[in-house]
């Protein structure tokens, strides 16, 4: 008798098993019903571990209130070193209306990161080593108090859209007037909004991608960018200022990383014309006539494309002909008057 | 050798013959799922698109959007949208044709307005969906005329996902406040206000009316906001009496408790009925109108979304002890608050309804003024303070005195009544409507009311005048309208904040007043509540059933009661009317 209810028992929980693996395996049946899956469960999970932070500002049109996330169980809070932490203490409000008093761990300014602490245990958060890197044209979704729509227990905004690039923040005066100038997620959503900063940008299964950065604005064509940094890039920081450890600074001139620099433009008989502006383009100066670009490429030509990147000043053009690996062929087109032209130069083999 | 330029033309041509395979036969192959998404999607759009409405100043300048709801033509849009376009305006349906409209109800707090199409008794319309079912995540088309593009009047459609529901968005100079709304990333644009918002399923959730803006201009920036559908459910009927529709207010403001965090009422008018239920000042809401309280916003939300007069429960706690009661919620406005809406005078600061310079082409050129219009169009609207629309509203009461009929018999029958009975408590009653006096005898105790004085008496004490009561219901079915100063079709409302929703019929004689409810399904008088004085309980009286005594009509069997006392259920045995 009893052996029989053990087996059912048994068979229950297998069938159990086998229904959440079903759920958690096959986003592709939830798409079937007609419509595609609403990310409805996904947004459930990340809201609650992003918070609403409200500080310093309301004045001048600097928003008092932002965005962030949980990063750990009892508390600790990444979000975005602004004016908004510059109070005498914050307040942080979690999706389900609960307030704490942040304080402050510390601030790497360099990345505009900051992380603040609550007094709070059993906290659901985002494991900072489970963040993953995400292709162009990913489905994804943000999540910010943008506008300070979301008071008390609401959660915070979502928005859905695609990523469309990953490329370095082109930071200047001109251009974005960012310290940050490190590789940054560009966004087809309006995500950066005020109070969006601190913010997550998640695939649309919820897992971490980045955090929404600052309100950046282009000087010239008035334009906003939407974007995010890259957890890759924030792990190691905020890992520091958590742990309060920061023996393996980036920015410590011993363990500066070597950039990859295996090829320079001259390994292919280009001399580039002299790198003296911020984003100088990537005109050829000169052909050495015994080089292999001899005869191929001209004076004046202007380099666009190596393999698919687009290179828009030489220092870029530097660091993509520097990350070439040895053998095969690269190939180039260049600008040529009206016309583009392309040209297959071969990878000099080095050790 | 080719040529530079024959390179460039056969490297062009190279890729032309790329595209044409590409669109030839995909070079990737896509998922069923994803075209069955697809054609989802678009069989929705086909489905709901006749239903969206390109709305124009007849004047020509502003204009937005608004969708169809009924067959005979009643469909939504913002009030900011038609404030702006006056009493009559043009509206374009995707079949390409342009109609004439005419203002029915504006809800100038809300941001909604009702406008009839006219000129067709079959209008495609969208179904009516449930907007408390969306959640964060949830799919939305978002249809309309951003920018005023659509010259041939097909909907622009925007495509996003719900990023908030239950928001709170405080008023902004204007009396405007958008409660319990529903926030999208899907664009909404200047033009696209007063449109649509459709779930995935193609019914209708919400109308759209305002965004985030700040300062980038006012573009979609990923935040727009809807009103509920299911907040303009409950205004729906109001709005169809052609009124200024008001919002409400409980007469009391709530806080968040500094320790506590619980909401607590930080003020109360003692005038309220709150008060007259005993709710007080530091008094916990727990639940208001059978939602759970946790933020003040929440509290704002749930207020938000009711009618003047609605009565809805509340739930407070004090020393632990939680105690529910009813209460019927107050204007929000004056009168004249709402009378400065009127008219096309309110500009919005946020979203008015000019696209600008830029906004495209101009709508179709300014067919007439009001003065111009069609005769037989001129008489469907008719100007009066604290109406949008007049001339709906004697509609509706011509509608609500079919239900009257019940007791035409009466009707003229000015002379004294008598009526005499028993209640569930055993006590006889005898009653007497003369001329100049009500008098009523309890178990032999007498109580009067004279006819010819100004003051209106709680006569018996406690029951918020049940002679008064009686009398009112006397006027009502023997003289008509005429014995009223004011008489009006109000909308509708739930009976006592828990029955069926029940047509409301307003009538006002010098100070008192009454509501009389009329049961939906067949029209029929089910009761009304009369009051001495406004802020004051009232006398409700319920019909439980009537009677023919020698051939006329009559409340046999009714309940009194007043304020949180039920008085009793009276059943009439003896009826003598006068004569005709």
């Amino acid at each position: 008798m009893s052996g029989i209810t053990d087996e059912r028992r048994l068979f229950g929980r297998l069938r159990t098993a086998a229904l959440v693996a079903v759920v958690l395996t096959c986003h592709a049946p939830m798409t079937v019903r007609g419509q595609d899956a609403s990310a409805v469960e996904p947004i459930r999970h990340v809201a609650s571990r992003v918070v609403k932070i409200f500080g310093a500002g309301g004045l001048q049109g600097l928003s008092d209130f932002g965005s962030g996330f949980l990063i750990s169980a009892d508390g600790h809070i990444a979000t975005v070193w602004s004016h908004v932490l510059d109070a005498e203490f914050v307040t942080v409000v979690l999706d389900d209306g609960r307030r704490f008093e942040g304080k402050l761990v510390g601030a790497e300014p360099a990345l505009d990161v900051a992380v603040l602490k609550i007094d709070g245990e059993n906290l659901p958060y985002f494991e900072l080593t489970d963040a993953v890197p995400a292709s162009l044209g990913s489905r994804v979704l943000a999540f910010s108090n943008m506008f300070e729509v979301a008071n008390g227990d609401e959660p915070v905004s979502v928005q859905h859209g695609v990523l469309s690039a990953r490329i370095n923040m082109s930071a200047r005066r001109g251009a974005f007037e960012s310290r940050y100038d490190g590789p940054i997620y560009v966004v087809d959503a309006i995500t950066n909004n005020p109070g969006a900063a601190g913010g997550v940008l998640t695939t649309r299964d919820g897992r971490l991608l980045g955090m929404l950065g600052k309100e950046l604005r282009d000087a010239r064509t008035g334009t906003w960018l939407n974007y995010a940094l890259p957890i890759e890039v924030l792990r190691t920081p905020i890992t520091q200022i958590v742990t309060g450890d920061f023996s393996k600074k980036e920015t410590d001139p011993d363990n500066v990383p070597k950039r990859l620099n295996r090829y320079a433009p001259r390994d292919f008989g280009l001399v580039m014309i002299p790198d003296v502006v911020a984003r100088t383009p990537p005109y050829v100066d000169r052909i050495p006539a015994d080089g292999p670009a001899a005869g191929k490429i001209q004076p004046g030509d202007l380099i666009i494309f190596v393999g698919d990147t687009l290179v828009s000043s030489v220092r870029v053009l530097n660091e993509e002909i520097g990350k070439l690996e040895s053998g095969g062929n690269v190939r180039l087109v260049v600008r040529r008057g009206n016309e583009l032209v392309t040209v297959e130069l071969p990878i000099p083999r080095k050790n | 050798m080719r040529t530079p330029r024959g390179l460039t033309v056969s490297r062009w041509a190279g890729l032309a013959c790329l595209v044409l395979v590409a669109v030839g036969r995909p070079a990737v192959a896509v998922d069923d799922a994803v075209l069955e998404a697809e054609r989802a999607r678009i069989a929705t759009i086909e489905k709901v698109a006749p239903s969206v409405v390109a709305i124009f100043s007849s004047k020509g300048g502003g204009g937005g959007s608004g969708v169809l709801i009924s067959p005979d033509g009643y469909a939504l849009s913002n009030y900011h949208v038609t404030s702006a376009c006056g009493e009559f305006m043009k509206c374009g349906l995707n079949d390409g044709k342009l109609y004439d409209a005419v203002i029915v109800g504006i809800d100038p707090t809300g941001d909604v307005a009702l406008i009839k199409m006219l000129g067709r008794d079959d209008f495609p319309v969208a179904t009516l969906g449930d907007s408390d079912q969306l959640k964060q995540g949830d799919w939305v088309y978002v249809m309309g005329n951003p920018f005023l593009l659509a010259t041939d009047f097909a909907p622009t459609v925007t495509y996003g996902i719900v990023s908030g529901v239950h928001r709170y968005q405080y008023p902004a100079g204007t009396i405007l406040e958008y409660t319990d709304c529903i926030q999208t990333d899907a664009s909404i644009n200047p033009g696209n206000s007063g449109g649509p918002l459709f779930n995935s399923a193609g019914e209708l959730v919400g109308i759209n009316g305002r965004g985030s803006f700040e300062k980038r201009g006012r573009v979609n920036v990923g935040a727009g906001y809807a009103i509920s559908i299911n907040q303009i459910k409950h205004f729906l009927d109001h709005l169809k009496s052609g009124r200024i529709v008001d919002h409400a207010t409980l007469g009391a403001t709530v806080r968040t408790d500094r320790l506590s965090r619980a909401v607590v009422v930080d003020s109360i008018l003692p005038q309220s009925e709150a008060f007259r239920r005993g709710l007080r000042e530091g008094d916990e809401i727990v639940s208001f109108a059978g939602r759970p309280i946790g933020s003040v916003n929440q509290f704002k939300n749930i207020l938000g979304i009711y009618p003047d007069g609605w009565t809805v429960p509340l739930v407070y706690r004090r020393e632990e002890q939680k105690t529910e009661i009813y209460v019927r919620l107050r204007p929000l406005h004056h009168q004249s608050e709402l009378a400065e809406t009127q008219g096309p005078k309110v500009p919005d600061p946020r979203q008015p309804p000019h696209p600008g310079p830029d906004g495209g082409p101009q709508p179709p050129p300014a067919e007439a003024a009001k003065d111009d219009l069609d005769a037989d169009l001129k008489k469907l609207h008719e100007g009066r303070p604290g109406y949008a629309n007049y001339y709906f509203n004697r509609q509706h009461q011509s509608r609500l005195e079919e239900g009257l009929k019940e007791f035409a018999g009466w009707s003229g029958r000015r002379g004294t009544w008598k009526f005499s009975g028993a209640t569930d408590a055993n006590q006889t009653f005898r009653v007497l409507l003369a001329e100049q006096s009500v008098g009523m005898w309890l178990d032999d105790k007498p109580y009067l009311q004279p006819l010819d004085a100004v003051d209106w008496l709680d006569e018996p004490p406690g029951t918020g005048g049940l002679l008064v009561a009686f009398q009112q219901f006397k006027w009502l079915v023997s003289e008509g309208p005429e014995a009223f100063t004011e008489f009006a079709y109000f909308g509708s409302e739930p009976l006592d904040g828990r029955g069926p929703l029940v047509d409301v019929l307003l009538t006002e004689r010098g100070t008192l007043g009454a509501r009389w409810y009329f049961r939906q399904s067949d029209g029929a008088l089910i009761g009304y509540d009369s009051s001495l004085l406004a802020d004051q309980d009232e006398c409700r009286i319920r019909f439980v059933e009537t009677v023919a005594f020698s051939g006329l009509r009559f409340p046999a069997t009714f309940s009194v009661s007043s304020g949180d006392k039920q008085l009793g259920v009276f059943k009439v045995q003896q009826v003598e009317p006068p004569a005709k």
